[in-house]
């Protein structure tokens, strides 16, 4: 009986490579999982299943794979399938990884709850009336439930660290550049970045290490310095962690949450880092309001490619192209995409364009100076990654500003370009609680270790509560 | 921050949106509260700060300039709405 709630990709790879379990049974046993928990999780949009010899994969559905369909979540590419491999895809298939299925987001990386799908949201494995976090909700969901031993999830905003911290998991958003996203749906093109969401670091290292490197397909990404090293060392000697004091007491971070990290911060001491504060004075005040006009800007313009012209849901009725083209964005686009076109739009627009835009690029530096200042005394930051445990289905739905408060703690870095790693690091309230690790460019291998030795010292458990055995 | 009807219904021309009649009041509204939330970055005065169009500078990136097999027509046409003669059929531009 293969326990999929518990299996680690790492212990998955021991039972195949011992000849225990082989590649059909483990593939049927997350497809023999959704079948009983999917219907009540959502997390998957479309399920493969598909055999193989190696650890099987969910990968989110805005992650283009040749002959699957791919939706990113909106109705404007239903039924669209894809006719060449994203690079990524391509990377897992090489692996050997066979993939399970494409899951559930908020439309267009749009959300931080999956409750932007057009097709509906995903619960969290932990309370099914609570959201399992976005946009790549549905594979956290997957991983957390038992439904996928890992997955790949894409972060534009917090996309990738927000929801891994609302379902106990481990979620890495690289350093920008070094996943390829030639063949991801394109929401912000100078932030969106692929990681793993997985159950331990050790996996989420090996994951990354098989996705990520220099792609010719994408002039935007570059050799890694150095390669992926899978952590084993059990110790913080020798490394500063600095608490950045605006990112640790920003209002609105849940009294639970902020206990649970202090917690974490004691043990990294005991373990033998230096601890300190460190200032951000402005990233986390203005990194909101920046991320919200370089983000939305950034996909006005990739968003415009989805017309009805050459594929996906075109609008019925007569008229002349201008009004076909028009019909069919206002009808497939749902509510946040549509907001966030036109907000990205306005802020492009003549006359506007040096007040928000421009601006915007410019407090863009001041949070990327701010941060460097910050590694100039510290290897490594920590803070919560999100404010709040996951909140109820329709708690935030109808208020987007609230919604955008998901990311407070999220965004500073990665408009800064810069890797983060979210741990679970405790409960608040039977729900898990993440701690975000930041570091420097291409840091990923010191943020493995640091967080591998932590999850060591936490021994949280990744399987929720109530479908523990 | 205070948008009117018109700035709404210029910027969804320009981002070929066509909004109801009766849901621009609705999007007006939305918008200016979303305007006035992210115009905090004019608070700062960033006249001596450069912009950051990207985070990792990365300058230069070449490739050798080779043809090499591209998508086939068949796969182009694969997901069209219309097809017709090897071409994306649309309606008229213009009246």
């Amino acid at each position: 009986m293969i326990d999929t709630l518990r299996l680690t990709a790492e212990e998955a790879a021991g039972l195949l490579e011992s000849g225990e379990v082989s590649g059909d049974e483990l593939a049927g046993a997350y497809v023999e999982a959704i079948g009983e928990r999917d219907p009540e999780l959502h997390a998957y949009l479309h399920v493969v299943g598909e055999p193989g010899s190696g650890v099987p994969i969910a990968l989110k559905d805005n992650i283009t794979t040749r002959g699957v369909p791919t939706t990113a979540g909106s109705r404007i590419l239903e039924g669209y399938i894809p006719v060449f491999d994203s690079t990524v895809a391509t990377r897992v298939k090489d692996a050997g990884l066979p993939l399970i299925g494409k899951t559930n987001l908020d439309e267009f990386a749009m959300g931080s709850s999956t409750e932007n799908s057009a097709y509906g949201p995903s619960k969290n494995p932990w309370d099914p009336d609570r959201v399992p976090g976005g946009s790549s909700g549905g594979t956290a969901a997957a991983v957390a439930g038992g439904l996928a031993p890992w997955g790949l999830g894409s972060d534009t905003g917090g996309s990738i660290k927000q929801p891994a911290s609302l379902c106990g998991l481990v979620g890495l958003r690289p350093t920008y550049g070094t996943v390829s996203r030639y063949g991801i749906v394109a929401f912000a093109s100078s932030l969106d970045q692929v990681g793993p969401i997985t159950k331990t670091v050790r996996d989420c290292a090996r994951l990354y290490g098989t996705i990520a490197g220099r792609d010719a397909c994408d002039s935007t990404t570059v050799e890694l310095p150095e390669p992926v090293a899978v952590p084993e060392s059990e110790d913080l000697e020798g490394i500063r962690i600095g608490i950045p004091k605006e990112l640790n007491e920003a209002e609105g971070i849940e009294p639970g949450v902020s206990e649970a990290v202090a917690k974490a911060i004691k043990l990294a001491e005991d373990l033998g880092a230096e601890v300190g504060e460190c200032r951000l004075p402005r990233s986390v005040d203005y990194g909101l309001a920046c991320y919200y006009l370089v983000a939305p800007a950034e996909a006005s313009s990739n968003l415009a490619r989805y017309d009805g012209v050459r594929y996906g849901f075109r609008a019925a009725g007569d008229g002349d192209l201008t009004a076909l083209l028009s019909r069919t964005r206002w009808e497939g686009f749902g509510p946040e995409p549509r907001r966030r076109i036109l907000i990205g739009t306005y802020a492009l627009s003549a006359g506007y364009y040096d007040a928000f835009y421009g601006q915007a690029q410019k407090v863009r530096t001041v949070i990327a100076q701010e941060h460097a200042a910050a590694f100039e005394d510290y290897d490594l930051l920590l803070s919560p990654t999100s404010p709040t445990v996951a909140f109820e289905v329709g708690e935030k739905a109808e208020n987007p500003l609230a919604m955008y408060l998901s990311d407070l703690l999220t965004i500073p870095a990665n408009m800064a370009g810069l890797p983060g790693l979210s741990i679970p690091c405790g409960l608040s309230e039977g729900l898990p609680v993440g701690l975000q690790i930041l570091g420097p460019q291409f840091s990923e291998n010191l943020m493995f270790r640091a967080g591998h030795a932590l999850e060591r010292a936490l021994a949280f458990d990744f399987v929720p509560e109530r479908l523990r055995a | 921050m205070a948008i009117t009807r018109e700035d709404v219904l210029h910027v969804a021309r320009l981002a070929r949106l066509e909004i109801p009649d009766g849901e621009v009041d609705r999007v007006r509204d939305e918008l200016g509260a979303i305007l006035e939330a992210v115009g905090k970055v004019a608070e700062l005065d960033l006249s001596d700060v450069e912009p950051t169009s990207h985070p990792l500078a990365v300058v230069n990136v070449w490739q050798e300039d080779e043809s090499r097999p591209s998508l086939s027509p068949e796969d182009a046409l694969a997901n069209a709405p219309d097809p017709v003669g090897g071409a994306f059929r649309v309606p008229a531009v213009g009246s």
